[in-house]
């Protein structure tokens, strides 16, 4: 079994990684009920005695004594951190694990990449490595961040370079927050996009999320739970948004709600490696299977059920409807339609009480409403984890690679153009050493680019798909091999 | 004589532990349709064949068991032990941390060579508990990592290392509809390296087990243990002891010993006339069939309908190319079954259908840098094509 390192940066990164190791601890331990430590809780977490001085001693099996989240937490303002090393979580981290600052990165990507990137080198180094060493076998380094701000754009971007350059064997997952049109931080696309070429260059895959997604999706849950209609109650515990059992008692920030639905991909995302199943899926057949080329690497997600009603009965029907609204735009975590776009790779990853006809009769169903390239056209990843998570009896996550992300980065790159022309805030960024426009024209070109590739795949939809010439054989006599 | 049976990845694990499975329960369960003395033949036969004997009396399965991750292993082996009836050896496994991400050329480049020593020492120590050894069983999946990649390195090693001994694949062919998006491309490389290692690739489609657990079976919710049963039934009425031509008090020694090579004459020999018996039905021509019945009039069963010329290619007459094995020792809780296996055309729209599909992906070279990274170039799966247009060729030929 293998491990996973969570690196969280800036304060977005930290909210969400926060929520990420409240669910995580909440799922092992309705899972484990027996309390010893196996292979699948040391996928994210050690096992620590802490009468040993100094890093505290790892115990690789037996019973649990102490966990502690195999996470990485950076952050150019304390805030944040503070918070956490003083709230329930506090056990869970050690002062290890900790990068922080006072003076913030001012939304300033430049900041955050260049000038904190160059001071804490060695630190985050240092932490990264020792994080490593801790593992038995490393597999995946999940980074989670915003694109629009300065520490977590910038100098989350900047640790992708040294992760690739240090650990080159490692994956490295990327959860990027993006703005939405009403982002309040006025240079967030000149953030993004600089955030974004890097993206490009090193990283192995990303999943773009942004806050309008994720807060339409609340909208939606609160409608649902408030009307009461047909008296109907939902189960707590079920809310994709709820930490309900978990050890924070309730929302005290507004982005709570956001953020768990993050901590709930992460979860499912990486469900199908550390539990058993009838057909495993590990992180690294994620990259294999959903990215064909490089560059494309941007996977869309979505989430289903984002609640589960009381009734314990579950007919078949509803388990469609699972299938159904995984591909409807509502529960998409970015904005996007992948239903009217081009697929080029899809990945459903099903859990808990659903079986290989289910998965085969809606995979069945709804083919006839996508669209897949035509060297793909059944280009379906699929696995089955047979542990459901908290509060549901089956979920399912869709990983899209679909021409349906342009958008998203056309508007940014929009965005960028309106600032960028006038030479808005340019300042800020030209003055920090090692800045220069060339950076800026890079970034802009390595978006267009890939803005390109997937307008040339969009050109492909709707022309009939044709079967290429194959290899001709002339066959005059059979071909044995001699015995 | 013994098999030695080799369980690759997760798919060849599952399938494995049915296999054994079954095969222990069908030589547990005696229907009283033969004698006393002919059940206690059969179950010799079938326990020296597949288990050997532990002092506390449980059999083992003469089986070795490799993945590279282990939460498939862990399972299996307690599933095994579980059922107190079998178990694997306590030594019988190789397993790493992290799986081959169902890249065919991780499995078969970077965890083959790295892991070569330990898994061909472990089925050598297999091979040298039988007193009499008779080949290799070995099964996988096309579709994945580890059972594709290192399953066809393993397939390599065993031709070197035991060119005498026969090496029987099962092959699972994936379902038509993605399990994993690059399975055409594992698939068409594991299929041409067997071909050059591999004595005999006995095939099961998941898409036909599926169809007969849903339209044989009537199974609502169809799980990967259900079609697993099926086809772990089918592989237990195949190797089951079976009379042997010469003596019908002896069960056949060698259980692999069919004659799977047929060696298709020069061309210039003039096709044999053949009275073909009925012209209306249309059947995949076929080379080679073996019949195995079991159970009650075993003796009197017609099996005439066999020898059809219409059934073989116009070069082999049937005599040369059919045989029926027979034995009154019912298999399972079936009072009466049959079993056929068949070196025929059925495969060629199967194997177009996948040659088609990856041919399509391989022209637009999507996912190839996820080979070419671990050692599998472009020629390499030039070669594959070609070889396997070849036996497509070959086959529509018949």
């Amino acid at each position: 079994m293998t491990q996973s390192v969570v690196v969280q940066v800036g304060q977005c990164g930290n909210q969400i990684g926060c929520c990420f190791w409240d669910l995580a601890l909440r799922e092992h331990a309705a899972v484990n009920q027996k309390g010893i430590y196996d292979e699948a809780i040391s996928s994210f977490f050690r096992n620590v005695d802490t009468r040993v001085v100094g890093d505290g001693g790892s115990i690789s099996k037996g019973k649990i004594c102490s966990l502690k989240a195999r996470a990485v937490l950076i952050d150019m303002e304390e805030g944040v951190v503070n918070e956490i090393l003083q709230g329930p979580l506090r056990d869970v981290f050690d002062m290890n694990q900790l990068i922080t600052d006072i003076s913030g990165s001012g939304n300033n990507w430049a900041v955050g990449h260049k000038v904190f990137g160059s001071l804490y080198q060695d630190q985050l180094l240092e932490k990264l490595r020792k994080s490593a060493e801790h593992c038995d076998c490393l597999q995946c380094f999940f980074i989670i961040h915003s694109m629009g701000g300065g520490t977590g754009s910038g100098l989350g971007t900047f640790l992708l370079k040294m992760l690739e350059d240090e650990f080159p064997e490692v994956y490295r997952f990327v959860t990027s927050i993006y703005p939405s049109c009403e982002d309040d931080v006025i240079t967030s696309p000149y953030n993004s996009i600089l955030a974004m070429k890097e993206l490009n260059e090193h990283a192995d895959c990303v999943l773009p999320i942004d806050n309008q997604s994720l807060f339409d999706i609340i909208s939606k849950i609160d409608l649902m739970v408030n009307s009461g209609k047909l008296g109907t109650t939902v189960k707590p515990k079920s809310l994709v948004t709820s930490s309900s059992g978990a050890l924070k008692k309730c929302h005290k920030k507004p982005f709570d709600a956001m953020n768990n639905i993050v901590a709930n991909l992460l979860l499912n995302l990486t469900s199908s490696a550390r539990f058993e199943g009838s057909l495993n899926m590990d992180l690294n057949e994620i990259s294999m299977n959903l990215v064909p080329f490089p560059q494309l690497h941007y996977l869309v997600s979505s989430l289903t059920p984002l609640y589960t009603l009381a009734d314990v009965n579950i007919p078949p029907r509803r388990l469609d409807q699972m299938f159904s609204d995984a591909f409807s735009k509502d529960h998409q975590l970015l904005q996007a339609d992948p239903k009217h776009s081009l697929y080029l790779a899809c990945a459903l990853m099903v859990r808990g009480n659903v079986q290989i006809s289910d998965l085969r009769r809606n995979i069945e169903r709804l083919k006839p409403s996508l669209q897949f390239v035509s060297w793909n056209q059944e280009g379906w990843k699929t696995s089955l984890c047979s542990i459901p998570p908290v509060g549901h009896s089956h979920s399912l996550l869709a990983l899209a690679n679909n021409t349906c992300v342009k958008p998203t980065f056309m508007e940014l790159k929009e965005r960028f153009m309106r600032l960028y022309k006038k030479k808005a805030h340019l300042h800020h960024y030209l003055q920090v050493e090692g800045m220069e426009e060339s950076c800026f024209t890079e970034a802009v070109s390595s978006l267009s680019a890939l803005i390109q590739e997937y307008n040339q795949l969009d050109a492909t939809k709707n022309v009939p798909v044709q079967d290429l010439p194959r290899l001709s054989i002339a066959v005059c006599c059979f071909h044995w091999l001699p015995y | 004589m013994s098999i030695v049976t080799v369980q690759l990845g997760q798919c060849g694990n599952q399938i494995g532990f049915e296999v054994f499975d079954a095969l222990l329960r069908d030589s547990h369960s005696f229907q009283g349709l033969c004698s006393k003395r002919e059940n206690e033949a059969y179950q010799t036969s079938c326990k020296e064949r597949f288990f050997s004997e532990e002092e506390s009396g449980v059999p083992i399965a003469r089986a070795v068991l490799v993945d590279m991750e282990p939460k498939v292993i862990n399972q299996t082996l307690s599933k095994a032990a579980q059922s107190g009836r079998w178990k694997y050896g306590q030594h019988a496994c190789f397993c790493q941390k992290q799986g081959s991400g169902n890249n065919w050329a991780y499995g078969y480049s970077v965890h083959g060579p790295r892991h070569e020593e330990s898994i061909m020492n472990l089925i050598q120590k297999e091979v040298e508990k039988c007193d009499s050894f008779s080949g290799f069983f070995i099964i996988m999946s096309m579709a994945g990592g580890t059972g594709s990649g290192l399953g066809a390195f393993v397939t390599q090693n065993l031709q070197d290392q035991y060119p005498n001994s026969l090496k029987m694949n099962q092959i699972i062919w994936p379902y038509g509809t993605g399990e994993v998006i690059v399975q055409n491309y594992n698939s068409v490389l594991t299929l041409s390296h067997l071909y050059r290692s591999s004595d005999a690739l006995l095939v099961h489609e998941n898409d036909a087990v599926h169809k007969i657990c849903a339209k044989l079976m009537n199974i609502k919710q169809i799980s990967f243990s259900d079609i697993n049963q099926v086809l772990a039934h089918q592989l237990g009425s195949v190797f089951q002891p079976t009379y042997s031509a010469e003596s019908s008090f002896h069960y056949r020694r060698n259980p692999l010993g069919i004659d799977w090579q047929v060696r298709p004459p020069l061309s210039g020999l003039p096709p044999l006339g053949k009275m073909s018996l009925s012209k209306d039905l249309h059947f995949n021509t076929s080379i080679a069939n073996l019949v195995i019945l079991r159970g009650k009039d075993v003796q009197s069963a017609d099996v005439e309908g066999f020898k059809d010329p219409a059934l073989y290619t116009s070069w082999l007459e049937p005599v040369h190319a059919f045989n029926v094995w027979k034995t009154q020792r019912a298999f399972s809780k079936y009072e009466k079954s049959a079993v056929l296996v068949s070196n025929s055309q059925f495969l060629v729209k199967p194997l177009d259908m996948i040659v088609k599909k990856a041919w399509n992906m391989f022209a637009s070279k999507a996912y190839i840098h996820q080979y070419t990274k671990c050692g599998i170039e472009e020629e390499d799966f030039l070669d594959s094509f070609t070889l396997l247009e070849q036996v497509i060729a070959s086959y529509c030929n018949l």
